[in-house]
């Protein structure tokens, strides 16, 4: 499976992701610029966190113009994972492929710490390997992960079961409702502020978030086995 | 030249944790009946005048980038000014 670890000016979780998964899920990984035109070949797409565009104006707005954000959401409609961590879930949220909206974390302070976060929902490309309720840890570091969203749009995001991650015990942010993580009605966008990328190694603290890049490649190899 | 000024602010039903950080703030400075401080963005734009619909090109702007929908309202003000 090949992975494309799409890389904005300020971007500094790229190396992370790539590592992820070149090293750890032991698949391919190309970085791809901004501006670049194509995202052919590519079964996966990765946006990683940072602070794109250094921030400015709103976390994700300027990143969300960039000329390869057209081709993720082509990928987007056409069913292949995108998944998008921290400063890529703002990306996302600002592209409108997902719903919602960011802003400062409810203390002011920028967070960069572990936290326990729980599956909420098992039943999706990125969440398979976990078990329902499953209780992991895995790092976050943002300044701006407070999610919001309007009640309408809350109710929508619970029947369908797009909550995909929601803060065990303390909520670092102030997000609504817990949430940690997002997808798209579809099932195949998800955006979260944890970073899944930096808990792959028992070495380096954890290896929680290994199983959500082992459920996508799953999914894909399941999707693209040739049947007999 | 047309001067235009964006107002940027934050939906009355989203909360504001830098505005009541300001507002616990002056209070602590001893101004009394500060009840409510909500931060927001002030933006100046300069438009060459190039018989454009400029109005409908700054709601486009606001609506797309300038602000976000989702958690913010806006509105501008469009002066003609003269270059010297």
């Amino acid at each position: 499976m090949k992975f494309a670890v799409i890389v904005f000016p300020g971007s500094n979780c790229d190396v992370d992701m790539y590592h992820a998964i070149k090293d750890e899920l032991k698949e391919e990984a190309e970085y791809v610029w901004h501006d670049s035109e194509s995202l052919e070949g590519f079964d996966g797409i990765l946006l990683p966190g940072g602070f794109s565009f250094g921030d400015y104006l709103r976390t994700g707005s300027i990143a969300r113009f960039s000329p390869v954000m057209k081709e993720v959401e082509k990928a987007a409609k056409a069913g292949k994972p995108v998944f998008g961590v921290c400063n890529g879930f703002q990306v996302l949220l600002e592209a409108g492929l997902l719903p919602g909206a960011m802003h400062r974390n409810e203390s002011l302070k920028f967070i960069c710490k572990n936290v326990s976060l729980k599956v909420e929902n098992n039943e999706t490309m990125f969440t398979s390997a976990y078990d329902k309720n499953e209780i992991i840890s895995i790092p976050v570091a943002h300044g701006e992960g407070n999610y919001y969203c309007d009640e309408e749009t809350l109710a929508r995001l619970e029947e369908n079961g797009q909550i995909v991650f929601t803060y065990h015990g303390e909520n670092p942010n102030g997000s609504v409702k817990d949430i940690a993580g997002i997808m798209n009605e579809k099932g195949n966008v998800l955006g979260m502020m944890p970073h899944p990328e930096r808990a792959v190694d028992p070495l380096l603290g954890g290896a929680d978030g290994l199983k959500l890049f082992k459920s996508i490649l799953k999914q894909w190899r399941e999707s693209h086995a040739v049947k007999a | 030249m047309f001067k235009v000024k964006v107002y940027v602010t934050l939906r009355e039903s989203v909360l504001d944790p830098q505005g009541t950080a300001v507002k616990n703030s002056l209070s602590k400075m001893g101004y009394e009946g500060v009840e409510d401080v909500r931060i927001g963005k002030y933006m100046e734009l300069m438009i060459e005048d190039k018989g454009q619909d400029l109005e409908s090109a700054v709601k486009d702007m606001c609506g797309r980038l300038l602000s976000n929908p989702v958690i913010e309202d806006y509105r501008y003000e469009i002066e003609e000014c003269v270059v010297s």
